[in-house]
């Protein structure tokens, strides 16, 4: 549909609203699906297709925080369907390491055998996944695929102290060399060609548990664990152990607009009503004037917008391109690089797609 | 290692006092008592051998 540069048709403004928000009324939000089809509009003249070059001048992203562990940004001009993409791929797709199996060798203290390997699986290890490959069962165990662990625990009494009362994750010992089990045995475990220190990308600190200080176990005197864990590389859509993320979500931008001027006693009530302190109030001269100060806070509640005529005044939207994104990674990568991880995977599953549907 | 079935001289076998929890090495033919406390039932010690484990 041609359309002329200088004289851009524009929708109406409903239409704008319905296109670009989604309303949260008392009763339900409305307007909430996204408007794919190209031809949408053409009764106005207004081209909805979707055009790179409008998403290269829309689209932006804002880091609001960042730390070693939580990142929190806004990423603005996509759609719905693909920051989902995102959040589902950081959850199940991208690859860490974890405990996988586990030879026991001994273990007197109360937590069942099955229970402790389950707690060993689900502690976070420090180990960049991106310098491990896969490793199928059939295939033996190397310096590339797995990473060994060793527990070996005695709980003893010294005059009134008691030694390893409780066995902390930091006890979780990483063996280079791979494993040393079976005892008295050519064949080990694991078969390294050379030591794991070796390998290039591994810290200088090593392999560790990314936390020291988890509880793995508690034991009483007399009372021995004695272990071993082979961490593999997997997914989180194989189990939520190898998830790089404590949890990874969105929501859209909040918008809150006041329909007219909310003055003195409606305007405290306001204030009042948020529990978020979205509204602040404004000294116009000796009039108090309600006015929106923190948006971003609203969670959408809707307490503002319940009881007598308070619908009318104030209306609460959604921005529909407008994502507020929190990643807080369990450790083993920054969340900056998990999301990045996200979207070499999205963009994988893309050219798959691409050379399944090319002749 | 401590498997040891029918090995033809009799080894001796470590076991845990049911009351201190003392060790105690018995050979066949020695009476059933700790040592620690002549407590007059013991218990196996675990086996050594290694077992597998999913951790899932």
């Amino acid at each position: 549909m041609a359309t002329s540069d200088d004289e851009e048709p524009k929708l109406p403004a409903h239409l704008e609203l319905q296109r670009t928000r989604v309303v949260c009324a008392a009763d339900a939000p409305s307007y909430t699906e996204s408007v794919q089809y190209s031809g949408a509009y053409m009764a106005y003249g207004v081209d909805n297709s979707l055009r790179l070059e409008d998403f290269r001048k829309n689209h932006r992203v804002d880091i609001v925080s960042l730390n070693e562990e939580d990142i929190e940004f806004d990423i603005v001009g996509i759609d719905a369907a693909i920051a989902n993409a995102f959040r589902r791929i950081l959850i199940a797709e991208v690859p860490t390491m974890a405990i996988e199996k586990v030879y026991i060798a001994n273990n007197t203290s109360v937590i069942q055998d099955e229970v402790l390997a389950h707690r060993l699986g689900l502690l976070p290890i420090k180990a960049d996944p991106r310098l491990f490959d896969y490793k199928s069962e059939e295939e033996n165990a190397n310096e590339k695929n797995t990473i060994v662990f060793k527990l070996d625990v005695v709980c003893t009494r010294k005059g009134e102290r008691i030694m390893n009362g409780s066995v902390k994750s930091d006890q979780m010992k990483w063996l280079p060399e791979g494993s040393e089990m079976p005892f008295h045995t050519k064949s080990k475990f694991t078969s390294y060609g050379s030591t794991q220190e070796n390998l290039a990308g591994i810290s200088s600190e090593g392999i560790t548990i990314m936390y020291p200080d988890i509880i793995v176990a508690k034991l009483r005197p007399g009372q021995a664990i004695e272990l071993e864990g082979h961490a593999t590389k997997g997914i989180g859509k194989t189990h939520a152990k190898w998830s790089p993320v404590a949890t990874a979500r969105y929501r859209m931008l909040p918008e809150v607009n006041l329909m007219e001027e909310i003055q003195g006693k409606l305007a405290e009530e306001l204030v009042q009503k948020c529990p978020v302190g979205v509204f602040d109030i404004e000294d116009v001269g000796s009039v108090k004037k309600a006015k929106v100060a923190r948006p971003r806070n609203c969670t959408l509640c809707r307490e503002c917008v319940r009881g007598d005529g308070w619908d009318k005044r104030v209306q609460l939207s959604r921005v529909k391109n407008h994502f507020i994104f929190t990643i807080e990674s369990t450790g083993a990568l920054r969340p900056e690089i998990l999301f990045t991880e996200a979207i070499k995977i999205l963009n994988e599953k893309c050219q798959r797609i691409l050379t399944e549907i090319s002749f | 290692m401590d498997g040891g079935m029918g090995a033809p001289p009799p080894e001796p076998v470590t076991y845990l006092c049911g009351d201190c929890g003392a060790d105690n090495t018995l050979k066949p033919g020695d009476v059933i008592q700790c040592r620690e406390c002549g407590y007059r039932i013991l218990y196996k010690k675990r086996t050594r051998r290694i077992v597998q484990f999913e951790a899932r």
